[in-house]
Protein backbone atom coordinates (compact mmCIF):
# COMPACT_ATOMS: atom_id res chain seq x y z
CA UNK A 1 0.00 0.00 0.00
CA UNK A 2 1.74 3.14 -0.91
CA UNK A 3 1.20 6.66 0.71
CA UNK A 4 -0.95 8.19 -1.70
CA UNK A 5 -3.55 5.69 -1.55
CA UNK A 6 -5.91 7.12 1.12
CA UNK A 7 -7.85 4.08 1.36
CA UNK A 8 -4.87 1.84 1.29
CA UNK A 9 -4.76 0.74 4.95
CA UNK A 10 -8.26 -0.76 4.62
CA UNK A 11 -6.38 -3.47 2.14
CA UNK A 12 -5.06 -5.06 5.69
CA UNK A 13 -9.05 -5.69 5.82
CA UNK A 14 -9.06 -8.16 2.94
CA UNK A 15 -9.26 -11.52 4.37
CA UNK A 16 -6.67 -13.73 2.35
CA UNK A 17 -9.61 -16.55 2.66
CA UNK A 18 -12.84 -17.20 0.32
CA UNK A 19 -16.59 -17.58 0.11
CA UNK A 20 -18.30 -18.16 4.27
CA UNK A 21 -14.84 -18.25 6.30
CA UNK A 22 -13.45 -14.63 3.88
CA UNK A 23 -17.46 -12.86 4.57
CA UNK A 24 -15.98 -13.55 8.41
CA UNK A 25 -13.13 -12.96 8.16
CA UNK A 26 -12.73 -9.58 6.53
CA UNK A 27 -15.09 -8.26 9.13
CA UNK A 28 -14.30 -9.70 12.10
CA UNK A 29 -10.73 -10.79 11.71
CA UNK A 30 -10.66 -13.78 14.01
CA UNK A 31 -10.06 -16.37 11.76
CA UNK A 32 -6.86 -15.20 10.72
CA UNK A 33 -6.00 -14.69 14.30
CA UNK A 34 -6.97 -17.90 15.55
CA UNK A 35 -4.64 -19.35 12.35
CA UNK A 36 -1.74 -17.33 13.23
CA UNK A 37 -1.83 -17.80 16.99
CA UNK A 38 -3.10 -21.12 17.30
CA UNK A 39 -2.43 -23.10 14.17
CA UNK A 40 0.74 -21.54 12.90
CA UNK A 41 1.84 -20.08 15.96
CA UNK A 42 6.10 -21.09 16.07
CA UNK A 43 6.67 -23.01 19.04
CA UNK A 44 10.77 -23.73 20.17
CA UNK A 45 10.59 -27.18 19.73
CA UNK A 46 12.30 -28.56 22.49
CA UNK A 47 9.78 -27.74 25.07
CA UNK A 48 9.31 -30.68 27.66
CA UNK A 49 5.66 -31.91 29.44
CA UNK A 50 6.84 -28.88 31.95
CA UNK A 51 4.71 -26.53 29.21
CA UNK A 52 1.74 -27.83 29.19
CA UNK A 53 1.09 -27.51 32.34
CA UNK A 54 -0.52 -23.37 31.42
CA UNK A 55 -2.54 -25.42 28.88
CA UNK A 56 -4.09 -27.84 31.30
CA UNK A 57 -4.35 -24.81 33.67
CA UNK A 58 -6.86 -23.60 31.10
CA UNK A 59 -8.85 -26.82 30.84
CA UNK A 60 -9.17 -26.30 34.71
CA UNK A 61 -10.39 -23.13 34.63
CA UNK A 62 -12.94 -23.83 31.54
CA UNK A 63 -14.40 -26.68 33.91
CA UNK A 64 -14.59 -24.69 37.05
CA UNK A 65 -16.57 -21.91 34.95
CA UNK A 66 -18.61 -25.01 33.01
CA UNK A 67 -19.25 -27.41 36.64
CA UNK A 68 -19.58 -23.50 38.40
CA UNK A 69 -22.62 -22.41 35.77
CA UNK A 70 -24.70 -25.22 36.25
CA UNK A 71 -24.01 -25.37 40.70
CA UNK A 72 -25.67 -21.99 40.18
CA UNK A 73 -28.62 -22.86 38.80
CA UNK A 74 -29.01 -25.01 42.14
CA UNK A 75 -26.98 -22.95 44.54
CA UNK A 76 -28.87 -19.94 47.00
CA UNK A 77 -26.47 -17.48 48.21
CA UNK A 78 -28.05 -16.95 51.59
CA UNK A 79 -27.28 -17.63 55.42
CA UNK A 80 -30.29 -19.63 55.59
CA UNK A 81 -30.36 -21.45 52.93
CA UNK A 82 -26.80 -21.76 51.89
CA UNK A 83 -26.19 -24.87 53.28
CA UNK A 84 -29.06 -26.85 52.67
CA UNK A 85 -28.94 -25.92 49.03
CA UNK A 86 -25.41 -27.91 49.06
CA UNK A 87 -26.92 -30.64 50.30
CA UNK A 88 -30.18 -30.72 48.10
CA UNK A 89 -27.35 -30.37 45.19
CA UNK A 90 -25.48 -33.04 46.35
CA UNK A 91 -28.34 -35.32 47.43
CA UNK A 92 -31.44 -34.60 44.67
CA UNK A 93 -30.24 -32.76 41.69
CA UNK A 94 -29.33 -34.91 39.22
CA UNK A 95 -25.88 -35.86 39.20
CA UNK A 96 -25.73 -32.94 41.27
CA UNK A 97 -22.93 -34.88 43.41
CA UNK A 98 -20.69 -35.22 40.28
CA UNK A 99 -20.82 -31.48 39.18
CA UNK A 100 -20.38 -29.90 42.73
CA UNK A 101 -17.28 -32.95 43.28
CA UNK A 102 -15.85 -31.88 40.13
CA UNK A 103 -15.75 -28.39 41.11
CA UNK A 104 -14.45 -28.72 44.35
CA UNK A 105 -11.73 -31.12 43.24
CA UNK A 106 -11.10 -29.24 40.02
CA UNK A 107 -10.08 -26.54 42.27
CA UNK A 108 -7.36 -28.25 44.17
CA UNK A 109 -5.92 -29.53 40.43
CA UNK A 110 -6.01 -25.84 39.23
CA UNK A 111 -3.84 -25.05 41.72
CA UNK A 112 -1.52 -28.51 41.58
CA UNK A 113 -1.14 -27.65 37.70
CA UNK A 114 -0.92 -23.90 38.93
CA UNK A 115 1.84 -24.47 41.13
CA UNK A 116 3.96 -26.35 38.40
CA UNK A 117 3.49 -24.23 35.85
CA UNK A 118 4.97 -21.60 38.17
CA UNK A 119 8.02 -23.77 39.34
CA UNK A 120 8.68 -24.02 35.37
CA UNK A 121 8.85 -20.48 35.12
CA UNK A 122 11.26 -20.14 37.89
CA UNK A 123 13.35 -22.77 36.65
CA UNK A 124 13.55 -21.93 33.18
CA UNK A 125 14.13 -18.49 33.86
CA UNK A 126 10.87 -17.73 31.98
CA UNK A 127 10.44 -14.51 34.21
CA UNK A 128 13.56 -12.97 32.53
CA UNK A 129 13.60 -10.52 29.73
CA UNK A 130 11.47 -10.32 27.55
CA UNK A 131 8.52 -12.20 29.52
CA UNK A 132 8.25 -9.86 32.24
CA UNK A 133 4.35 -9.08 31.47
CA UNK A 134 3.36 -12.88 30.98
CA UNK A 135 4.88 -13.69 34.09
CA UNK A 136 3.28 -10.66 36.15
CA UNK A 137 0.06 -11.40 34.55
CA UNK A 138 0.65 -14.67 35.60
CA UNK A 139 1.19 -13.55 39.22
CA UNK A 140 -1.77 -11.64 39.18
CA UNK A 141 -3.95 -13.79 38.02
CA UNK A 142 -2.38 -16.54 40.57
CA UNK A 143 -3.56 -13.60 43.40
CA UNK A 144 -6.85 -13.38 41.94
CA UNK A 145 -7.37 -17.75 42.05
CA UNK A 146 -6.58 -17.33 45.08
CA UNK A 147 -9.10 -15.26 46.47
CA UNK A 148 -11.70 -16.64 44.19
CA UNK A 149 -11.48 -19.81 45.79
CA UNK A 150 -11.44 -18.35 49.23
CA UNK A 151 -14.91 -16.92 48.09
CA UNK A 152 -15.44 -20.03 47.08
CA UNK A 153 -14.62 -21.91 49.87
CA UNK A 154 -17.34 -19.52 51.65
CA UNK A 155 -19.97 -20.40 50.14
CA UNK A 156 -21.34 -23.99 50.82
CA UNK A 157 -21.34 -22.39 54.66
CA UNK A 158 -20.00 -25.09 56.78
CA UNK A 159 -17.99 -24.73 59.88
CA UNK A 160 -14.74 -24.18 58.16
CA UNK A 161 -16.68 -22.00 55.48
CA UNK A 162 -17.70 -19.68 58.01
CA UNK A 163 -14.26 -19.56 60.38
CA UNK A 164 -11.86 -19.23 57.25
CA UNK A 165 -14.02 -16.20 55.93
CA UNK A 166 -14.04 -15.02 59.90
CA UNK A 167 -10.09 -15.31 60.01
CA UNK A 168 -9.15 -14.30 56.77
CA UNK A 169 -11.29 -11.09 56.66
CA UNK A 170 -9.73 -10.43 60.26
CA UNK A 171 -7.15 -9.89 58.39
CA UNK A 172 -8.01 -6.81 57.42
CA UNK A 173 -8.12 -5.26 60.85
CA UNK A 174 -4.48 -5.48 60.68
CA UNK A 175 -4.32 -2.61 58.98
CA UNK A 176 -3.51 0.53 61.37
CA UNK A 177 -6.62 3.07 62.06
CA UNK A 178 -9.52 2.01 59.21
CA UNK A 179 -8.64 -1.73 59.79
CA UNK A 180 -11.79 -2.27 61.56
CA UNK A 181 -13.44 -0.07 59.06
CA UNK A 182 -12.64 -1.54 55.92
CA UNK A 183 -13.63 -5.09 57.73
CA UNK A 184 -17.40 -3.57 57.87
CA UNK A 185 -17.51 -2.25 54.69
CA UNK A 186 -16.31 -5.79 53.65
CA UNK A 187 -19.15 -8.00 55.25
CA UNK A 188 -21.61 -5.38 55.36
CA UNK A 189 -22.43 -6.33 58.68
CA UNK A 190 -20.36 -6.99 62.39
CA UNK A 191 -19.61 -10.19 61.46
CA UNK A 192 -19.85 -13.11 58.61
CA UNK A 193 -23.50 -12.93 57.69
CA UNK A 194 -26.01 -12.86 55.52
CA UNK A 195 -24.88 -9.83 53.53
CA UNK A 196 -21.24 -11.51 53.32
CA UNK A 197 -22.22 -14.70 51.82
CA UNK A 198 -24.72 -12.39 48.87
CA UNK A 199 -21.41 -10.44 48.28
CA UNK A 200 -19.44 -13.30 48.25
CA UNK A 201 -20.92 -15.34 46.04
CA UNK A 202 -21.09 -12.17 43.66
CA UNK A 203 -17.53 -11.15 44.00
CA UNK A 204 -16.28 -15.18 43.19
CA UNK A 205 -18.60 -15.29 39.65
CA UNK A 206 -16.58 -11.74 38.98
CA UNK A 207 -13.18 -12.77 39.97
CA UNK A 208 -13.32 -15.97 38.22
CA UNK A 209 -14.25 -14.00 34.63
CA UNK A 210 -11.60 -11.80 35.39
CA UNK A 211 -9.62 -14.05 35.56
CA UNK A 212 -10.84 -15.28 32.24
CA UNK A 213 -9.78 -11.74 30.84
CA UNK A 214 -6.01 -12.01 32.17
CA UNK A 215 -5.73 -15.06 30.87
CA UNK A 216 -6.19 -13.23 27.32
CA UNK A 217 -3.65 -10.66 28.14
CA UNK A 218 -1.25 -13.72 29.46
CA UNK A 219 -1.53 -15.37 26.53
CA UNK A 220 -1.17 -11.75 23.74
CA UNK A 221 2.00 -11.03 25.64
CA UNK A 222 2.86 -14.50 25.67
CA UNK A 223 2.51 -14.34 21.93
CA UNK A 224 4.09 -11.25 21.55
CA UNK A 225 7.96 -12.65 22.68
CA UNK A 226 7.13 -16.61 22.07
CA UNK A 227 7.83 -19.16 24.27
CA UNK A 228 10.88 -19.83 26.47
CA UNK A 229 12.15 -23.50 26.37
CA UNK A 230 14.65 -25.50 28.42
CA UNK A 231 17.53 -24.18 27.18
CA UNK A 232 16.42 -20.76 27.68
CA UNK A 233 17.87 -20.01 24.15
CA UNK A 234 15.61 -18.04 21.69
CA UNK A 235 15.14 -20.06 18.40
CA UNK A 236 17.89 -18.75 15.95
CA UNK A 237 15.36 -20.07 12.54
CA UNK A 238 12.63 -21.66 11.56
CA UNK A 239 14.38 -25.25 11.63
CA UNK A 240 14.17 -24.64 15.46
CA UNK A 241 10.63 -24.21 15.96
CA UNK A 242 7.75 -26.48 14.87
CA UNK A 243 3.86 -25.23 14.55
CA UNK A 244 1.57 -25.00 17.12
CA UNK A 245 -0.76 -27.31 15.86
CA UNK A 246 -0.64 -30.26 15.37
CA UNK A 247 2.60 -30.56 17.83
CA UNK A 248 1.82 -28.98 21.20
CA UNK A 249 -2.01 -28.89 21.07
CA UNK A 250 -1.69 -32.81 20.66
CA UNK A 251 0.85 -33.10 23.35
CA UNK A 252 -0.77 -30.36 26.13
CA UNK A 253 -4.38 -32.79 25.26
CA UNK A 254 -2.19 -35.61 26.01
CA UNK A 255 -0.61 -34.00 29.27
CA UNK A 256 -3.97 -33.05 29.75
CA UNK A 257 -5.58 -36.56 29.61
CA UNK A 258 -3.38 -38.13 31.62
CA UNK A 259 -4.05 -34.86 34.52
CA UNK A 260 -7.52 -35.66 34.16
CA UNK A 261 -7.21 -39.41 34.65
CA UNK A 262 -5.63 -38.64 38.22
CA UNK A 263 -8.68 -35.77 38.64
CA UNK A 264 -10.65 -38.63 38.01
CA UNK A 265 -9.64 -41.30 40.43
CA UNK A 266 -9.53 -38.79 42.89
CA UNK A 267 -12.94 -37.48 42.05
CA UNK A 268 -14.37 -41.38 41.73
CA UNK A 269 -12.65 -42.54 44.49
CA UNK A 270 -11.93 -40.22 47.34
CA UNK A 271 -13.93 -36.94 46.47
CA UNK A 272 -13.56 -35.58 49.47
CA UNK A 273 -9.81 -36.58 50.70
CA UNK A 274 -8.50 -32.96 49.76
CA UNK A 275 -11.79 -31.39 51.96
CA UNK A 276 -12.09 -30.73 55.54
CA UNK A 277 -15.10 -32.86 57.15
CA UNK A 278 -15.80 -29.80 59.52
CA UNK A 279 -17.35 -28.59 56.56
CA UNK A 280 -19.94 -31.02 56.31
CA UNK A 281 -21.35 -28.90 59.78
CA UNK A 282 -23.40 -26.41 59.48
CA UNK A 283 -21.89 -22.85 59.74
CA UNK A 284 -22.43 -21.98 63.72
CA UNK A 285 -20.86 -18.29 64.74
CA UNK A 286 -21.03 -19.63 68.21
CA UNK A 287 -18.52 -22.32 67.85
CA UNK A 288 -14.87 -22.23 66.64
CA UNK A 289 -13.83 -25.27 65.27
CA UNK A 290 -11.26 -26.92 67.64
CA UNK A 291 -8.26 -26.98 64.62
CA UNK A 292 -8.79 -24.48 62.08
CA UNK A 293 -6.94 -25.19 58.62
CA UNK A 294 -7.27 -23.24 55.46
CA UNK A 295 -7.10 -25.61 51.93
CA UNK A 296 -4.00 -27.28 51.66
CA UNK A 297 -3.21 -24.54 48.83
CA UNK A 298 -3.13 -21.69 50.98
CA UNK A 299 -1.21 -23.72 53.70
CA UNK A 300 2.42 -22.08 52.69
CA UNK A 301 1.00 -18.85 52.96
CA UNK A 302 -0.92 -19.55 55.90
CA UNK A 303 2.65 -21.06 57.32
CA UNK A 304 4.20 -17.47 56.58
CA UNK A 305 1.51 -15.59 58.27
CA UNK A 306 1.57 -17.61 61.69
CA UNK A 307 5.57 -17.32 61.37
CA UNK A 308 5.49 -13.74 62.37
CA UNK A 309 4.77 -12.90 65.98
CA UNK A 310 3.09 -9.63 64.92
CA UNK A 311 -0.55 -8.96 63.66
CA UNK A 312 0.32 -6.24 60.88
CA UNK A 313 3.59 -7.66 60.08
CA UNK A 314 2.24 -11.68 59.50
CA UNK A 315 -0.38 -10.24 57.18
CA UNK A 316 2.49 -8.13 55.11
CA UNK A 317 4.53 -11.34 55.20
CA UNK A 318 1.96 -13.18 53.74
CA UNK A 319 0.79 -10.66 50.52
CA UNK A 320 4.33 -9.69 50.67
CA UNK A 321 5.84 -13.19 49.92
CA UNK A 322 3.67 -13.29 46.44
CA UNK A 323 4.52 -9.49 45.25
CA UNK A 324 8.08 -10.07 46.18
CA UNK A 325 8.01 -12.64 43.36
CA UNK A 326 6.58 -10.16 41.02
CA UNK A 327 10.15 -8.30 41.72
CA UNK A 328 11.95 -11.44 40.21
CA UNK A 329 12.40 -10.02 36.98
CA UNK A 330 14.76 -7.16 38.06
CA UNK A 331 16.19 -8.46 41.36
CA UNK A 332 17.90 -11.46 38.87
CA UNK A 333 21.10 -9.89 37.83
CA UNK A 334 21.97 -13.37 35.35
CA UNK A 335 22.06 -12.59 32.07
CA UNK A 336 21.53 -16.91 31.43
CA UNK A 337 17.95 -18.14 31.51
CA UNK A 338 17.51 -21.56 32.10
CA UNK A 339 18.81 -23.46 35.51
CA UNK A 340 20.25 -26.14 32.96
CA UNK A 341 23.22 -23.85 32.44
CA UNK A 342 23.24 -21.87 36.60
CA UNK A 343 24.66 -24.65 38.71
CA UNK A 344 24.64 -22.27 41.98
CA UNK A 345 20.95 -21.19 41.15
CA UNK A 346 19.54 -24.31 40.19
CA UNK A 347 20.35 -25.45 43.81
CA UNK A 348 18.30 -22.53 44.93
CA UNK A 349 15.56 -22.58 42.95
CA UNK A 350 15.44 -26.20 43.67
CA UNK A 351 15.22 -25.51 47.43
CA UNK A 352 13.27 -22.42 47.34
CA UNK A 353 10.59 -25.35 45.31
CA UNK A 354 11.53 -27.94 48.76
CA UNK A 355 11.12 -24.94 51.16
CA UNK A 356 7.60 -24.26 49.09
CA UNK A 357 6.66 -27.74 50.35
CA UNK A 358 7.71 -27.61 53.69
CA UNK A 359 5.88 -24.78 54.43
CA UNK A 360 3.04 -26.26 53.46
CA UNK A 361 3.40 -28.98 55.83
CA UNK A 362 4.10 -26.30 58.60
CA UNK A 363 0.66 -24.49 57.21
CA UNK A 364 -1.03 -27.67 58.28
CA UNK A 365 0.31 -28.24 61.74
CA UNK A 366 -0.20 -26.33 64.99
CA UNK A 367 1.21 -23.72 65.49
CA UNK A 368 3.57 -24.31 68.37
CA UNK A 369 6.99 -25.17 68.97
CA UNK A 370 9.23 -26.80 66.34
CA UNK A 371 6.95 -26.33 63.61
CA UNK A 372 6.74 -22.49 64.14
CA UNK A 373 10.44 -22.29 64.37
CA UNK A 374 10.58 -24.05 60.92
CA UNK A 375 8.23 -21.64 59.46
CA UNK A 376 10.06 -18.61 60.39
CA UNK A 377 13.16 -20.19 58.57
CA UNK A 378 11.33 -21.48 55.65
CA UNK A 379 9.94 -17.36 55.45
CA UNK A 380 13.03 -16.10 56.17
CA UNK A 381 14.24 -18.18 53.09
CA UNK A 382 11.45 -17.30 50.99
CA UNK A 383 12.84 -13.30 50.85
CA UNK A 384 16.30 -14.21 51.16
CA UNK A 385 15.99 -16.38 47.48
CA UNK A 386 13.90 -13.62 46.44
CA UNK A 387 16.18 -10.53 47.90
CA UNK A 388 19.19 -11.66 48.31
CA UNK A 389 20.39 -14.79 46.45
CA UNK A 390 18.54 -13.53 43.29
CA UNK A 391 21.14 -10.65 42.29
CA UNK A 392 23.77 -11.70 44.73
CA UNK A 393 23.81 -15.11 42.51
CA UNK A 394 23.54 -13.59 39.20
CA UNK A 395 26.71 -11.58 40.12
CA UNK A 396 28.84 -14.16 41.60
CA UNK A 397 28.02 -17.50 39.02
CA UNK A 398 30.04 -18.54 36.63
CA UNK A 399 27.03 -20.18 34.10
CA UNK A 400 27.66 -22.23 31.42
CA UNK A 401 27.58 -21.35 27.69
CA UNK A 402 23.87 -22.20 27.11
CA UNK A 403 23.41 -24.44 24.09
CA UNK A 404 21.16 -23.59 21.41
CA UNK A 405 18.05 -25.49 20.62
CA UNK A 406 19.39 -27.80 18.13
CA UNK A 407 22.58 -28.81 20.15
CA UNK A 408 20.51 -29.34 23.30
CA UNK A 409 18.32 -31.99 21.52
CA UNK A 410 21.57 -33.64 19.89
CA UNK A 411 23.03 -33.57 23.55
CA UNK A 412 19.90 -35.30 24.51
CA UNK A 413 19.77 -38.01 21.60
CA UNK A 414 23.79 -38.62 22.56
CA UNK B 1 2.45 -47.70 -0.04
CA UNK B 2 2.87 -43.94 -0.35
CA UNK B 3 -1.26 -44.00 -1.92
CA UNK B 4 -2.50 -45.38 1.26
CA UNK B 5 -1.11 -43.21 3.23
CA UNK B 6 -3.73 -40.16 3.14
CA UNK B 7 -6.67 -42.27 3.59
CA UNK B 8 -4.94 -44.21 6.89
CA UNK B 9 -4.45 -40.57 8.20
CA UNK B 10 -8.04 -39.58 7.69
CA UNK B 11 -9.49 -42.57 8.71
CA UNK B 12 -7.17 -42.42 12.26
CA UNK B 13 -8.54 -38.65 12.19
CA UNK B 14 -11.82 -39.23 11.69
CA UNK B 15 -11.89 -42.02 14.44
CA UNK B 16 -10.24 -39.35 17.31
CA UNK B 17 -13.14 -36.94 16.26
CA UNK B 18 -15.48 -39.51 16.57
CA UNK B 19 -14.14 -40.59 19.94
CA UNK B 20 -13.81 -37.07 21.06
CA UNK B 21 -17.18 -36.14 19.82
CA UNK B 22 -18.75 -39.18 22.05
CA UNK B 23 -16.98 -38.40 25.03
CA UNK B 24 -18.12 -34.47 24.87
CA UNK B 25 -21.52 -35.98 24.78
CA UNK B 26 -21.43 -38.03 27.34
CA UNK B 27 -19.99 -35.37 29.75
CA UNK B 28 -22.31 -33.64 28.71
CA UNK B 29 -25.68 -35.31 29.94
CA UNK B 30 -24.90 -35.31 33.43
CA UNK B 31 -25.07 -31.70 32.86
CA UNK B 32 -27.92 -31.14 31.01
CA UNK B 33 -29.72 -33.70 33.07
CA UNK B 34 -28.89 -31.24 35.84
CA UNK B 35 -31.19 -29.06 34.81
CA UNK B 36 -34.12 -31.20 34.51
CA UNK B 37 -36.48 -31.12 38.09
CA UNK B 38 -34.74 -33.07 41.30
CA UNK B 39 -35.24 -35.59 43.50
CA UNK B 40 -37.07 -33.52 45.84
CA UNK B 41 -39.14 -31.67 43.44
CA UNK B 42 -40.32 -34.76 42.00
CA UNK B 43 -41.34 -35.92 45.05
CA UNK B 44 -43.56 -33.26 45.34
CA UNK B 45 -45.17 -34.29 42.13
CA UNK B 46 -47.98 -36.50 43.55
CA UNK B 47 -51.03 -34.22 45.99
CA UNK B 48 -53.30 -36.58 47.97
CA UNK B 49 -56.69 -34.69 48.70
CA UNK B 50 -59.40 -35.35 50.44
CA UNK B 51 -63.50 -34.45 49.32
CA UNK B 52 -65.58 -35.34 52.01
CA UNK B 53 -65.82 -31.94 52.97
CA UNK B 54 -66.85 -30.53 49.70
CA UNK B 55 -70.53 -30.20 49.70
CA UNK B 56 -72.62 -30.65 46.47
CA UNK B 57 -72.13 -27.57 43.84
CA UNK B 58 -68.48 -26.17 45.74
CA UNK B 59 -65.18 -26.42 44.57
CA UNK B 60 -61.85 -26.77 45.99
CA UNK B 61 -58.42 -25.63 44.57
CA UNK B 62 -54.82 -27.42 45.35
CA UNK B 63 -51.69 -26.87 44.02
CA UNK B 64 -50.26 -30.33 41.73
CA UNK B 65 -46.59 -29.47 40.63
CA UNK B 66 -46.81 -26.08 41.26
CA UNK B 67 -49.91 -25.40 39.33
CA UNK B 68 -53.70 -24.95 39.94
CA UNK B 69 -55.86 -27.95 40.06
CA UNK B 70 -59.53 -27.73 40.16
CA UNK B 71 -61.87 -30.19 41.88
CA UNK B 72 -65.45 -29.47 41.22
CA UNK B 73 -68.61 -31.26 43.30
CA UNK B 74 -71.13 -30.80 40.21
CA UNK B 75 -74.31 -30.60 41.15
CA UNK B 76 -76.52 -32.88 39.01
CA UNK B 77 -77.80 -29.98 36.74
CA UNK B 78 -74.22 -29.34 36.20
CA UNK B 79 -73.76 -33.18 35.12
CA UNK B 80 -76.68 -32.99 33.04
CA UNK B 81 -75.44 -30.05 31.30
CA UNK B 82 -72.28 -31.70 30.69
CA UNK B 83 -73.35 -35.00 29.28
CA UNK B 84 -76.35 -33.30 26.78
CA UNK B 85 -74.31 -31.24 25.23
CA UNK B 86 -74.11 -31.58 21.18
CA UNK B 87 -70.23 -33.16 20.62
CA UNK B 88 -70.48 -31.12 17.26
CA UNK B 89 -71.00 -27.60 19.39
CA UNK B 90 -67.28 -28.47 20.76
CA UNK B 91 -64.10 -26.69 19.48
CA UNK B 92 -61.92 -29.36 21.20
CA UNK B 93 -64.32 -32.36 20.51
CA UNK B 94 -63.88 -34.91 23.36
CA UNK B 95 -67.21 -36.49 25.51
CA UNK B 96 -67.62 -35.77 29.31
CA UNK B 97 -67.82 -39.27 30.24
CA UNK B 98 -63.98 -39.39 28.96
CA UNK B 99 -63.09 -36.53 31.31
CA UNK B 100 -64.16 -37.85 34.29
CA UNK B 101 -63.75 -41.29 36.33
CA UNK B 102 -67.13 -40.52 38.58
CA UNK B 103 -69.64 -37.95 37.45
CA UNK B 104 -70.39 -35.79 40.77
CA UNK B 105 -66.24 -35.14 40.32
CA UNK B 106 -64.89 -33.26 37.78
CA UNK B 107 -60.29 -32.38 38.04
CA UNK B 108 -59.16 -30.48 36.13
CA UNK B 109 -56.24 -28.41 35.85
CA UNK B 110 -57.28 -24.46 36.13
CA UNK B 111 -54.36 -22.86 33.59
CA UNK B 112 -56.45 -21.90 30.67
CA UNK B 113 -55.19 -23.53 27.54
CA UNK B 114 -54.91 -20.05 25.85
CA UNK B 115 -51.91 -18.40 27.55
CA UNK B 116 -51.57 -19.53 31.01
CA UNK B 117 -53.66 -17.46 33.27
CA UNK B 118 -56.02 -19.13 36.33
CA UNK B 119 -59.78 -18.62 35.00
CA UNK B 120 -62.38 -17.36 37.25
CA UNK B 121 -65.63 -19.86 38.61
CA UNK B 122 -63.74 -21.47 41.77
CA UNK B 123 -65.74 -19.06 43.87
CA UNK B 124 -69.59 -19.11 43.89
CA UNK B 125 -69.33 -15.47 43.19
CA UNK B 126 -67.10 -16.11 40.34
CA UNK B 127 -68.02 -15.17 36.95
CA UNK B 128 -68.51 -18.33 35.66
CA UNK B 129 -68.74 -17.54 31.50
CA UNK B 130 -71.64 -18.53 29.40
CA UNK B 131 -71.86 -21.97 30.12
CA UNK B 132 -71.71 -22.16 33.67
CA UNK B 133 -68.15 -23.46 34.12
CA UNK B 134 -65.31 -21.39 33.97
CA UNK B 135 -64.42 -17.95 32.17
CA UNK B 136 -61.09 -16.31 32.03
CA UNK B 137 -60.28 -13.17 32.12
CA UNK B 138 -57.09 -12.62 30.84
CA UNK B 139 -58.50 -13.01 26.82
CA UNK B 140 -62.57 -14.18 27.53
CA UNK B 141 -62.02 -18.16 27.11
CA UNK B 142 -65.19 -19.83 28.36
CA UNK B 143 -65.28 -23.44 29.60
CA UNK B 144 -68.68 -24.99 30.58
CA UNK B 145 -69.07 -27.54 33.72
CA UNK B 146 -66.93 -30.00 32.17
CA UNK B 147 -63.91 -27.48 31.90
CA UNK B 148 -64.27 -27.74 27.71
CA UNK B 149 -63.40 -24.72 25.62
CA UNK B 150 -66.80 -23.13 24.12
CA UNK B 151 -65.87 -19.72 23.25
CA UNK B 152 -62.71 -17.78 23.04
CA UNK B 153 -59.59 -17.99 21.86
CA UNK B 154 -58.57 -21.19 24.35
CA UNK B 155 -57.43 -24.17 21.91
CA UNK B 156 -58.32 -26.93 24.12
CA UNK B 157 -60.11 -27.93 26.75
CA UNK B 158 -58.53 -27.51 30.77
CA UNK B 159 -56.94 -30.37 30.94
CA UNK B 160 -57.27 -33.35 33.06
CA UNK B 161 -54.18 -34.37 35.28
CA UNK B 162 -53.45 -38.02 35.95
CA UNK B 163 -55.81 -39.11 38.95
CA UNK B 164 -56.64 -42.12 41.27
CA UNK B 165 -59.65 -42.82 43.80
CA UNK B 166 -57.96 -44.02 46.47
CA UNK B 167 -61.35 -44.38 48.39
CA UNK B 168 -65.03 -42.74 47.74
CA UNK B 169 -63.52 -39.46 49.37
CA UNK B 170 -59.80 -39.99 48.40
CA UNK B 171 -58.01 -38.88 45.50
CA UNK B 172 -54.40 -38.84 44.76
CA UNK B 173 -53.31 -36.45 41.41
CA UNK B 174 -50.19 -37.69 39.80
Amino acid sequence: MSSNDPQGYKKTLNSPYTGFKGWIDSRLPLVRMMEAEYLKFPVPKSLNYFWSFGGIAMFCLIGLILTGIFLGFHYKPSADEAFDSVERIMRDVNFGWLIRYLHANLVSFFFIATFIHIFRALYFGSYKAPRELVYLFGLTMFVLMMGTAFLGYTLPWGQMSYWGATVITNLFSAIPFVGDAILKLLLGDFNVGDSTINRFYVLHWLLAFAIVGLVVFHVITLHMTGSNNPTGSEPQSWDETVSFHPYVTIKDLNATIFFFIILAFVLFYYPNILGHSDNYIRANPMVTPAHIVPEWYFLPFYAILRAIPDKLGGVLAMFGSIAALGLLPWLDTSKVRSCLFRPVWRICVLLFAINFLVLMYMGGKPAEGIYVLISRIGTAYWFLFIFVLAPLVGFLETPRQPLSITNYLQSKKA
Amino acid sequence: MSENKTPRRDFIKLATMTLGGVGAASLAIPFITSMNPGKDTLALASTEIDLSPLKEGQSLTVIWRGKPVFIKHRTQKEITEAKNTDLNDLIDIEDDADRVQNDKWLVVLGVCTHLGCVPLGQKTSDIKGEYGGWFCPCHGSHYDTSGRIRKGPAPKNLPVPPYVFLNESRIKIG
